[in-house]
């Protein structure tokens, strides 16, 4: 729920909060100084607090504003082979006219990102792109808890977890062939 | 896509990064004595053009090759967890829940990993990126427990290097050429895990020993042109390697995996296409010898005509030579999905003039401070060799291209007076060929740099003859722990210095061959030999045969 928060109400300046590396547990944030937090989430919910009274500009509820239809791109329709890749990329099943409806329905409420204004943003891949990469020291701190990681797999052989042969079966050569012929993918 | 023109063709493109899925297809394989040529498997446009451009001109067929060699970084834990790298541990033991992908589990970077991609880095010429970036590369496979790999995509640690190594190359494969091949990148990267196949129960038993193990993947860019010269540059990669510490390298415990691009074309500048990807040798020998071959059937295949297609080939052992299986690999016909790891910062690494001031010494990476403590590199090795001890070329590379030969001649050279020119003959024709005939490491050696360096120091001091030595060195290789003093003595194999004897020895020889004297004396010199020859036989090779020359030209003229 914090996080929540932290992503879509709080300014740029506070998503960038967060540990100096993953185990000091220490938030902090130009201005506002650091916080203790460890695992106490009251530690975010103070920093958040503190950003809150000195960015008045934060809204405090969200609003909401209807897309029309015609300002969206084209709808996307997604023809058989490209239906093929997706289910070998994600090994997941949806070769049904739902599953296909279901994806374009997706992909058209996806569109609506499309008339957020961008310009002169630049990407963030990550929301840890301007700290430092914390480096370990190489040492063996890990490991010897076959026992413990095997108990959560469904089927094991003597210190070995169990899996099916192979990846997902494939269809015959042919059938695959003639339904990637002609495929720009 | 593909672009033609006149007089030149540039076929297919489409190429995706290694996948290492293609190492989990080998190592399963492996279980079955088989390798994996791993290819691409996108297909041919404009074939109707390139099958005329090829017709029209067949000669000027090109081959050229490229790697990818990963190589397993040297430390004591993993790239992003602290469990222990180590070879053949009981399954699963060494696997922390990070590794096992266990939810909530991040990832932590090893310092010793950084540092040894930049060291090998700076080892080939390389730039290093001050910013470097972590990819995520998806791909699903039972001992990839994350369902994706990470990697260095976009911004890898270290680019464009180059990689220099020497061909001895002629007839007496005597001339000595130094080639380079340009290094495009060297990517940090996690291994998978092992997948152990039990066809017969039809399951798949999963280590993830190795699984987040560090590797470096170093890419290079298709400057070579055949089997050898691949197996050469990998060698020298190797070696490289070795010298730094920052890989075993060793091949046949999968250190070093090499994947092999190759393509025909007609003109090697416009190379946008290589067309096969053979994978992961564990032998240098077997690298050059499918890449000839595949050379070859590519260029009897568009010489006739036809298409070169990408495709997977496995090499198989027990049909013998000259024998390819087409084996499919399907995860390219996908997308491997990279996309940035976001819980990585980018990895920032420094030098003298950026290193922040009083930053935790144990958070920054020096590439100055690496630099500086760069070790000697094989090429400089040779160099000392072939300037300090005035050795040919293609001997230094001999000495240092074999493991430890280059220690077992110095430790010989500073026992003995002989001169290093002959200590190196001695070594490489007689005890590495040995060596070789019994399949030995130098380490194995029956026979130690000292009691060589005996030996010869006998031969020098003009104790024993040359033919001596060599019945002698015979002798030592049998291992019987007697040293080279003591078998001369205990056989009476010294030298006869008793001119009188030899004399004699002499005068009997030419009294029983007449025949060949009188041809001597004809003004056939070369008969001489012969008598010269019957001499030795007769003192068993231990008169100097100068001297027994001279005996013999004084009694026939």
């Amino acid at each position: 729920r914090i996080c929540k928060i932290m992503i879509w109400r709080a300014p740029k300046s506070i998503w960038r909060l967060r540990p100096v590396h993953p185990q000091s547990g220490v938030l902090c944030c130009p201005g506002i100084g650091a916080v203790k937090v460890g695992h106490n989430l009251n530690g975010y919910r103070e920093i958040h607090r503190r950003a809150a009274v000195c960015q008045r500009q934060v809204p405090q509820s969200p609003t909401w504003e209807p897309v029309e239809e015609k300002d969206l791109p084209p709808p996307t329709r997604v023809p058989p082979d490209l239906v093929d890749k997706l289910e070998r990329l994600a090994l997941v099943d949806f070769r049904n006219k739902e599953g296909v409806a279901c994806l374009e329905r997706a992909i058209r409420f996806a569109d609506q990102l499309h008339i957020i204004d961008t310009e002169g943003v630049e990407p963030m891949d990550s929301v840890l792109e301007d700290r430092q990469l914390y480096l370990r020291e190489d040492s063996v701190r890990e490991g010897e808890c076959a026992e413990q990681l095997l108990r959560a797999s469904s089927k094991t052989v003597e210190e070995y977890f169990v899996a099916p042969p192979g990846n997902i079966p494939l269809p015959q050569r042919e059938e695959r062939a003639s339904l990637l012929k002609n495929s720009e993918f | 896509m593909a672009a033609s023109s006149v007089g030149s063709c540039v076929v297919c493109s489409c190429i995706n990064r290694v996948s290492p899925s293609q190492r989990h297809l080998l190592r399963t394989f492996t279980y079955n004595s088989f390798f994996i040529r791993n290819v691409r498997t996108s297909y041919l446009c404009f074939q109707n053009q390139v099958q005329a451009q090829i017709k029209s001109d067949p000669r000027q067929l090109v081959a050229v090759v490229g790697l990818e060699v990963h190589a397993q970084i040297h430390s004591k834990s993993k790239l992003f967890s602290g469990s222990h790298v180590k070879f053949s541990a009981p399954p699963n033991s060494l696997v922390s829940f990070f590794d096992a992908s266990l939810p909530g589990t991040l990832p932590v970077l090893n310092r010793r990993c950084v540092e040894a991609a930049v060291m090998t880095g700076l080892a080939l010429n390389c730039t290093i990126n001050k910013k470097s970036l972590f990819d995520r590369k998806h791909y699903f496979y039972a001992d990839l427990p994350a369902g994706y790999q990470i990697t260095q995509q976009r911004v890898p640690i270290a680019v464009n290097g180059s990689l220099a190594y020497s061909l001895v190359v002629g007839q007496k494969r005597k001339e000595v050429v130094t080639k380079s091949v340009r290094i495009k990148q060297i990517q940090l990267e996690q291994d998978s895990g092992k997948s152990l196949h039990d066809d017969s129960r039809s399951q798949t038993l999963i280590d993830l020993n190795r699984a987040g193990v560090g590797l470096m993947e170093l890419v290079m860019e298709p400057d070579m042109c055949c089997g050898e010269e691949a197996a050469t540059a990998v060698r020298e990669l190797q070696l490289i390697l070795q010298a730094l510490g920052t890989s075993q390298a060793n091949m046949s415990d999968n250190d070093v995996l090499s994947d092999l691009s190759l393509s025909s074309a007609h003109d090697p500048s416009k190379q946008g296409s290589l067309k096969r990807e053979i994978a992961s040798f564990i032998t240098l020998d077997l690298l050059i010898f499918s890449t000839d071959y595949e050379i070859e059937r590519q260029m009897a295949v568009l010489e006739s005509g036809g298409v070169v297609v990408n495709e997977t080939r496995a090499f198989d052992f027990k049909s013998g030579p000259g024998i390819t299986l087409i084996v499919l690999n399907f995860i390219f016909f996908f997308s491997l999905r990279f996309m940035p790891e976001p819980n990585l910062p980018p990895l920032i690494v420094y030098d003298r003039q950026t290193v922040p001031p009083n930053a935790d010494p144990q958070q920054v990476i020096n590439v100055d401070w690496i630099r500086e403590q760069l070790p000697q590199l094989p090429q400089m090795k040779r160099r000392h060799l072939v300037e300090h001890y005035g050795l040919l070329p293609e001997h230094s590379i001999t000495l240092v291209n074999e493991d430890g030969l280059m220690d077992y001649f110095v430790s010989v050279v500073q026992e003995t007076t002989t001169e290093p020119k002959k200590v190196v003959g001695w070594i490489i024709k007689d005890l590495l060929a040995l060596l070789k005939q019994h399949s030995l490491n130098v380490s194995q050696s029956p026979i130690s740099p000292s009691s060589l360096a005996e030996l010869l120091n006998l031969l020098e001091a003009g104790k024993i003859s040359s033919s001596v030595a060599k019945l002698v060195f015979q002798e030592l290789w049998r291992g019987t722990g007697r040293s080279a003093s003591q078998i001369v003595q205990e056989q009476d194999l010294s030298m006869v210095h008793d001119r009188g004897a030899i004399q004699q020895i002499c005068q009997a020889v030419i009294d029983s061959h007449q025949e060949e004297v009188r041809a001597i004396q004809g003004g056939n010199k070369r008969v001489l030999n012969r008598l010269v020859g019957l001499v030795q036989k007769e003192v068993k090779g231990r008169a100097d045969p100068v001297q027994v020359r001279a005996i013999l030209e004084e009694k026939t003229s």
